[in-house]
């Protein structure tokens, strides 16, 4: 891979993307293969945000390839609370790392950030804007279920500030797919994420509702939508009962629909679907393992 | 001494920025950065009968030629804009804008949310669209009133 630092999406290219999921293959199929590939390394986690599965399974990645981390621990306890730049804070850190993954509130902390540091630094989310690892493993899972050329997906839910949708729309582009967005008019995709769709000749399609669109879907990318993007309670509660799927509506998908969601759910996915053939999402976290551990193996060297 | 003349007199060395879309001539100077405190002799123009324009702005800097590079980035304010460079007198070099790729430094991103806006120690950065600019930071495209985001 000839990028030094993932910032976005947008940077990789169909051949970049098969080959993080191709090396994310071998590396599910034999993880013990790659077991001390990295002994020694050590990866700087730099979350000013809060993270579960993406924190955790950088650290795992990491430690399965046989290094170590160094974690920049909460905001609160950080130089950060006494006014510290993150171009100085990265600046510091990458003398004590191999690579570095940075989850910001503000969109485009990765790119700034990028260009203080010559270790490879991985944006792990940028506020609104992109999440790009995030993108890769939803990727690998599209593709064991369903196979990434000549699909039809659905993403749905808070398309406007959802950084997951936005870099999974870029992606997409390389492919030979059908992107299908379904949300309120309130949170339909941004323009710039239009724009490059746009530029890219991409095949895409908005929806406000979901019952139309289901029956050809293959795969169906959910997202929450959260409170605070609603001026009231009420507003908000009738919009997230429209984009809520349960097992009885998807009666009327196909047999093989792969549903999705970046997780964590608040209640956009019912219990009742976590028990269908349909659900995909748990197996879509745990990808984040082999695919971040490929990720790394790549950008630190793995071709050595 | 004509009417015309008395308004916006000959300088003898500087540039000329001529045809500047009435009302845009302070955003010129907010571009280029000249505030007067720099010393900068600047004669303004503005609303002045124009054949092309049928009113226009006309910006004077003395004893300053002023970069193409400089100057490009008027052309998100004032696309029509013409440089005229003049030494002792005479007009020795006359030029268009052109769109830049980049214009950096000039504009402030309108998304509040932008890492550019936190007091970090880079400079805003915009893409030049055909219809717009685009933070290379955020990705926020603005296409209206480009002028408002001068960072003055």
């Amino acid at each position: 891979m000839r990028h030094d630092h993932i910032t976005s999406a947008k940077q990789l290219s169909r051949d970049d993307v098969e080959a993080v999921l191709d090396r994310a293959g071998e590396i599910a199929a034999d993880q013990e293969a790659y077991a001390d590939r990295h002994d020694g390394s050590l990866l700087g986690l730099l979350f000013f945000e809060p993270s579960t599965r993406t924190k955790m399974s950088f650290s795992a990645a990491i430690k399965r390839l046989g290094g170590g981390v160094v974690d920049m621990g909460p905001v609160d306890s950080s130089s950060v609370k006494k006014g510290e730049s993150l171009a100085d804070t990265v600046r510091v850190v990458e003398g004590y790392a191999d690579a570095l993954v940075l989850r910001h509130p503000s969109e485009g902390a990765a790119k700034m950030a990028s260009q203080f540091v010559d270790v490879p630094l991985i944006n792990a989310g940028d506020g609104a804007g992109q999440h790009p690892t995030q993108t890769l493993l939803d990727l690998y899972t599209i593709r064991e279920s369903a196979g990434l050329d000549g699909i039809s997906i659905g993403i749905m839910g808070d398309l406007k500030y959802g950084r997951t949708v936005h870099s999974m729309a870029h992606a997409l582009t390389n492919f030979d797919v059908s992107q299908h967005f379904i949300s309120p008019e309130s949170l339909k995709l941004p323009r710039n994420v239009r724009y490059d769709l746009h530029q890219e000749g991409a095949s895409v399609k908005e929806h406000t509702d979901i019952e139309s669109i289901l029956p050809s879907l293959d795969v169906l990318y959910v997202t929450r939508i959260q409170r605070e993007r609603f001026p009231d309670e009420s507003e908000y509660r009738k919009v997230a009962g429209e984009y809520r799927i349960d097992a009885a509506m998807l009666e009327s998908a196909r047999d093989d629909l792969t549903v999705m969601h970046p997780l964590p759910r608040v209640d956009e996915i019912a219990d009742d679907v976590d028990e269908t053939s349909h659900a995909h999402y748990f197996q879509q976290a745990h990808n984040g393992v082999p695919v971040r551990m490929a990720l790394l193996d790549m950008l630190l060297g793995g071709d050595r | 001494m004509t009417d015309q003349q008395l308004r916006v007199s000959k300088i003898r060395n500087g540039t000329v920025i001529d045809h500047i879309p009435s009302g845009q001539a302070l955003n010129v100077l907010a571009i280029l950065g000249i505030d007067g405190t720099g010393g900068d002799v600047v004669s303004i123009g503005m609303n002045v009968p124009s054949e092309r324009l049928g009113r226009k702005d006309v910006v004077k800097v003395e004893d300053r030629e002023l970069s193409q590079s400089e100057l490009d980035v008027l052309s998100l304010v004032a696309p029509d804009a013409t440089i005229n460079i003049i030494r002792e007198y005479d007009v020795t070099e006359k030029h268009r804008v052109d769109r830049p790729e980049r214009v950096t430094g000039v504009l402030r991103c309108p998304n509040r949310n932008c890492i550019t806006t936190e007091g970090e120690p880079v400079d805003s950065e915009f893409e030049v669209l055909d219809d717009g600019i685009r933070c290379v930071y955020c990705d926020t495209i603005i296409r209206d009133d480009i002028a408002s985001h001068i960072l003055v």
